[in-house]
């Protein structure tokens, strides 16, 4: 089990370094940042036009340019962006911030989603499953820009029954706030409810359809057939037989799908003004740097990738049939 | 007795009377259609020590009325009536009161093994979960060291540690020794097994059904077998019950009702089996039509639109359970049960069953008919790999290992044995008309490899084969006459000889030719194998290969069609190579028989010969774990229990490939037993037309 663990981790980091090719080849073979240099008025001289192109590599053949690049990247240097500041400064705050909002929503989202899917299901067609499902297909079929400005809506309304401004939803915490640990604690938390809602109801809709389809599943199964003959309760029948089986093919679902919705977090994070991996992706584009949007590629597929190997791993853990 | 039999404790003998007794039981579902009457008034009784046999076709309300015992039906079931046990009301009580009697006092084994037990769990986890339900006060060691002994009872070899394995690496018969384990782990008093061999092959339905004797002696407790076969329950069972559309329709004891059945449809039943020990063959007794639906089911006996004894005042009541034979023992649903008693006659008298003429061709010697099909050495393996992206082998399953046979013109052959020996495979082989991994198979004379793309295309034509599951083998959107068009219009056939030869291969399967137009949804599970049977026919072939074709079918439906292939096989001299598990088939329908064990022939011959004098000891295994229907005859057999499963085929056994579960092979002194161990038996002649691939065949009364 460990060996072919590890042998699927090898094979991961291969995966990572094609990705993250791919995004470099794409962006350096589209991206033109001394375009943007020549637009300007008056046009820079001869000379600062070539020095630029000098500093950006561009006299190498786009592969050299990436393993330069890589070469950099294996000892923490991530190049330098086309306005000349370093890529690595400002990757660490910004994968903090995404982390940060995507953890607490997707955990939120995963828990709640489950136990919707599971109440929908052993209460199939009751008014309750019903409720569930218009509610899911609903925000699914709701783009984020729209959830994310209705919930600011519903935040101003909770503030203003409550006559202060409780809950905050620009930025990630009030500029300049000076106070104890704790209090700070508090009200980076206040800044988080609203961008974290709008994307735990995302999750929730989304892991409630496949937990209560897998749950279906498993109700009209034989062995928690032979559960309850045995002669235990049916709590016991639904949660220990019932739930611990129908959480296995979840666990690939889980796992991917925190991966990728970091890069969907890009609405998500610009609505609420958080400066994370997702918004410096746009900026990247707009400034035509290939450097960012290889360094977000990357974050990315290493994300992915991580994550893929924790449902190898999850996935082994809850089914024995797998494990070799 | 072993050390795990002293834990259950003696038979109580204070507590008389019925364990169970079930009262004006009426089960309803709500369907589309309206409310299905699933169960329509049912009343029995079990007795602790006593076997009661539920007999009837899919559909009858076996089931249901007893997953109402356990109270395991859907919550939108509606029931009433009354089910008591031990005096005890049962209906109404509430889910957590139900639980402590459930697996406690009252326990259910199921049919289907391989889904019966939770994946995630291990086996030991899972009985010991079943004591430690009830038994609050056992420790964690206690319950799992008792799991431990419990699966030793039921049989699984090295109990401690294959209670650490997880179901999947259990084969069936294990799993369903294991489901058996967790139903006595608390001694109950009444035990309900529902179809517990029909998922089995027939070597483990014996062991199966001696494991649930076993079970039965140490627990004392009441038993509920039911069961669609006949024949596994006139060796196990005290009392019968039949039931048909929801009711009772017959009861009495297992003895009397197999002698004298006083109900018509009883009566069919019992003459729609085929049986092994048959001496002569005789035409089996189809029931014509289809069971009821059981939504707003008509005034009148609900058997009387296929029943052949019926009169007018079948159709205007009801008949109720009355006693017969002036005993109150048999009983039985039918208003000329006195006319039965008084003429006792057979099932084909009454059923009107005309028997088969005989092919002109058959009366030919078998050596002076053409070979229709001819199988030489053929050899089929396939790798066992490991890997995604570089596969590299790991391992070869040996499916068939050298397999010859030849089918002349008119004859039938069924290739037999167990799921996994490579009876498929051959018949894939075969069917594929393709290039061969070892061996060579003729065709009409005609060698498969050295085949042209237009002559493959010619043969295709005399070689047809009809599937096992005839829900799956039609394709649900198109109507009945562009399937069976679809292999002439392949064939180049004129559009007017199609339009003319559809009505024609109807009539022959015996629908009409207004079914042309219908889809296979509006038709039953035996009128789609007609249609599929209709199907092979429309080329006129000289061979047809029959998968299983009756294994997915009720017996009286099974009748039918087996009665159907054998006219077809007379009325145009055809010749059939018919795979089969169930060997009662195979006797009926077949001229020679090839039994078949781990991708080898063991034995191959003429049926009579090879059913009434078997030489190999796993074809006398197999014949002896095949239940007859007679109750006397059964009792009195002497059963061969094969040990264990079936080797892997990735690697099979070292010299004879039988002598790991061989009885021939463990009674051997060391010195022959070499033999066995290092040299691979040939097939040798015994007699005419029998051959068996055993060092030392021996003959053995197994019927």
């Amino acid at each position: 089990m460990i060996g072919f663990l590890a042998r699927r981790l090898v094979n991961y980091v291969i995966l990572c370094l094609v990705a993250t090719f791919l995004a470099y080849l794409l962006a350096s073979l589209t991206f033109d940042p001394v375009a943007i240099l020549m637009q300007r008025n008056p046009p820079p001289p001869e000379a600062a036009i070539a020095a630029k192109r000098l500093a950006l590599h561009f006299d190498q053949p786009i592969p050299l340019r990436f393993v330069h690049w890589l070469g950099g990247v294996v000892h923490g240097d991530f190049g330098r962006t086309v306005t000349d500041h370093n890529v690595g400064d400002e990757l660490l705050p910004r994968m903090g911030v995404s982390l940060r909002l995507f953890l607490v929503g997707v955990t939120v989202g995963v828990i709640l989603g489950v136990i919707l899917g599971v109440v929908s299901a052993i209460r199939q067609y009751k008014i309750s499953d019903y409720a569930a499902t218009v509610f899911s297909f609903v925000i699914l079929s709701t783009p984020v820009f729209v959830i994310g400005p209705l919930l600011k809506t519903g935040a101003l309304q909770v503030n203003d029954w409550l006559g202060t401004e409780y809950l905050k939803f620009t930025g990630e915490q009030t500029p300049g706030f000076d106070g104890s640990w704790l209090a700070s604690l508090g009200d980076r938390l206040r800044y988080l409810i609203v961008p974290t809602l709008t994307i735990a109801l995302q999750q929730i809709a989304y892991y409630s359809r496949y937990q209560r389809s897998a749950m279906l599943d498993v109700l009209g199964s034989d062995f928690l057939r032979t559960a309850s003959a045995k002669g235990l309760t049916r709590r016991r029948v639904l949660f220990k037989h019932g739930l611990r089986t129908a959480l296995i093919p979840m666990a690939t679902l889980f796992a991917f799908g925190f991966g990728l919705l970091i890069v969907g977090g890009t609405f998500t994070e610009h609505i609420f003004g958080w400066y994370g991996m997702g918004d410096w992706l746009i900026v990247g584009v707009n400034t035509q740097d290939a450097n960012v949007v290889a360094t977000v590629t990357l974050f990315v597929a290493v994300l992915v990738l991580i994550s893929g190997w924790l449902s190898d791993v999850l996935y082994a853990a809850l089914d024995p049939r797998v494990r070799v | 007795m072993t050390a795990a039999q002293t834990m259950f404790d003696e038979q109580a003998p204070s507590e008389n009377g019925p364990v169970l007794r079930v009262s004006d039981l009426t089960v309803s579902f709500p369907s589309e259609s309206g409310r299905v009457q699933a169960v329509r008034g049912l009343n029995y009784e079990v007795s602790a020590g006593e076997v009661l046999g539920i007999v009837g076709e899919s559909g009858s309300g076996k089931s249901v009325s007893s997953l109402a015992v356990m109270g395991l039906l859907p919550q939108q079931a509606r029931i009433s009536g009354s089910i008591k046990f031990r005096d005890r009301e049962l209906l109404g009580l509430s889910d957590d009161q139900l639980s402590k009697i459930r697996g406690k006092r009252i326990s259910m084994v199921f049919q289907d093994p391989l889904s019966a037990l939770t994946p995630v769990y291990t086996v030991g986890d899972q009985i010991a979960e079943a004591l430690r339900a009830h038994g609050h006060s056992m420790s964690k060691q206690q319950a799992h060291n008792r799991a431990v002994e419990l699966l030793d009872l039921v049989g699984i070899p090295n109990a401690a540690n294959r209670a650490k394995a997880f179901p999947h690496e259990f084969s069936g018969g294990m799993r369903q020794r294991a489901v058996i384990a967790i139903a006595i782990a608390n001694d109950p008093d009444l035990i309900i097994a529902d179809e517990p061999t029909t998922a089995l092959d027939v070597t483990v339905q014996a062991q199966v059904l001696e494991v649930l004797k076993t079970a039965q002696e140490v627990t004392g407790a009441g038993i509920v077998i039911i069961t669609h076969d006949l024949g596994v329950v006139a060796g196990f069972a005290d009392r019968l019950m039949v039931m048909y559309a929801g009711k009772a329709v017959e009861t009495g004891q297992v003895d009397e009702i197999y002698a004298h059945p006083r109900m018509p449809y009883t009566l069919g039943l019992l003459g729609s089996i085929p049986r092994l020990d048959a001496e002569e063959r005789q035409p089996l007794v189809p029931i014509e039509g289809q069971p009821p639906s059981l939504v707003d089911l008509p005034p009148g006996c609900p058997f009387a639109p296929r029943c052949p004894m019926v009169v007018d005042a079948c159709r205007e009541a009801e008949p109720p359970l009355s006693d017969v034979d002036g005993s109150e023992q048999h009983r039985a649903a039918c208003i000329r049960a006195n006319e039965l008693i008084a003429e006792d006659p057979d099932a084909a008298e009454v059923f009107e069953v005309e028997a088969v003429e005989e092919a002109a061709i058959a009366k030919v010697p078998r050596e002076q008919r053409p070979i229709v099909l001819s199988v030489n050495e053929l050899v089929k393996h396939f790798p066992l790999t490991k890997g995604a992206v570089f596969k590299r082998r790991v391992g070869t399953v040996h499916a068939v290992d050298g397999v010859s046979f030849d089918i002349r013109a008119g004859e039938t052959l069924g290739l037999v044995g167990e799921s996994g020996c490579g009876k498929t495979t051959t018949l894939m082989e075969i069917l594929g008309l393709d290039t061969l991994m070892g061996g060579d198979i003729a065709i009409l004379g005609n060698l498969t490899t050295s085949l042209t793309k237009q002559s493959r295309r010619e043969i295709r034509r005399d070689m047809q084969v009809v599937f096992q599951d005839p829900m799956a083998s039609l394709d649900p959107r198109m109507p009945i006459g562009d399937v069976l068009a679809e292999p002439m219009q392949v064939h180049g056939y004129s559009k007017q000889k199609i339009a003319s030869r559809i009505p024609e291969l109807l009539d022959l399967v015996g629908l009409r030719a207004e079914h042309a137009e219908r889809y296979p949804a509006e038709f039953s599970g035996g009128q789609r194998q007609r249609i599929g049977i209709a199907r092979a026919l429309a080329l006129e072939p000289k061979l047809i290969v029959l998968d299983e074709p009756v294994s997915a079918l009720d017996v009286s439906i099974q009748a039918g069609v087996i009665n159907l292939l054998d006219e077809l096989k007379a009325k145009l001299e055809l010749a059939y190579l018919f795979v089969a598990h169930d060997l009662s088939v195979v006797r009926h329908i077949a001229d020679r028989v090839a039994v078949m064990y781990l991708g080898k022939i063991v034995e191959i011959g003429e049926v009579d010969g090879v059913f009434g004098d078997a030489k190999h000891p796993y074809t006398q295994a197999l014949l002896s774990a095949i239940p007859i229907p007679d109750p006397v005859a059964e009792r009195s057999r002497e059963r061969i229990i094969l040990t264990g499963d079936l080797p892997s085929p990735a690697n099979p056994p070292r010299g004879c490939r039988f002598h790991t579960r061989c009885f021939t092979f463990a009674a051997l002194p060391e010195d022959k037993r070499q033999r066995c161990l290092d040299e691979e038996p040939v097939l040798a002649a015994h007699g005419d037309d029998q051959q068996a691939a055993c060092h030392f065949p021996r003959a053995r009364a197994v019927l």
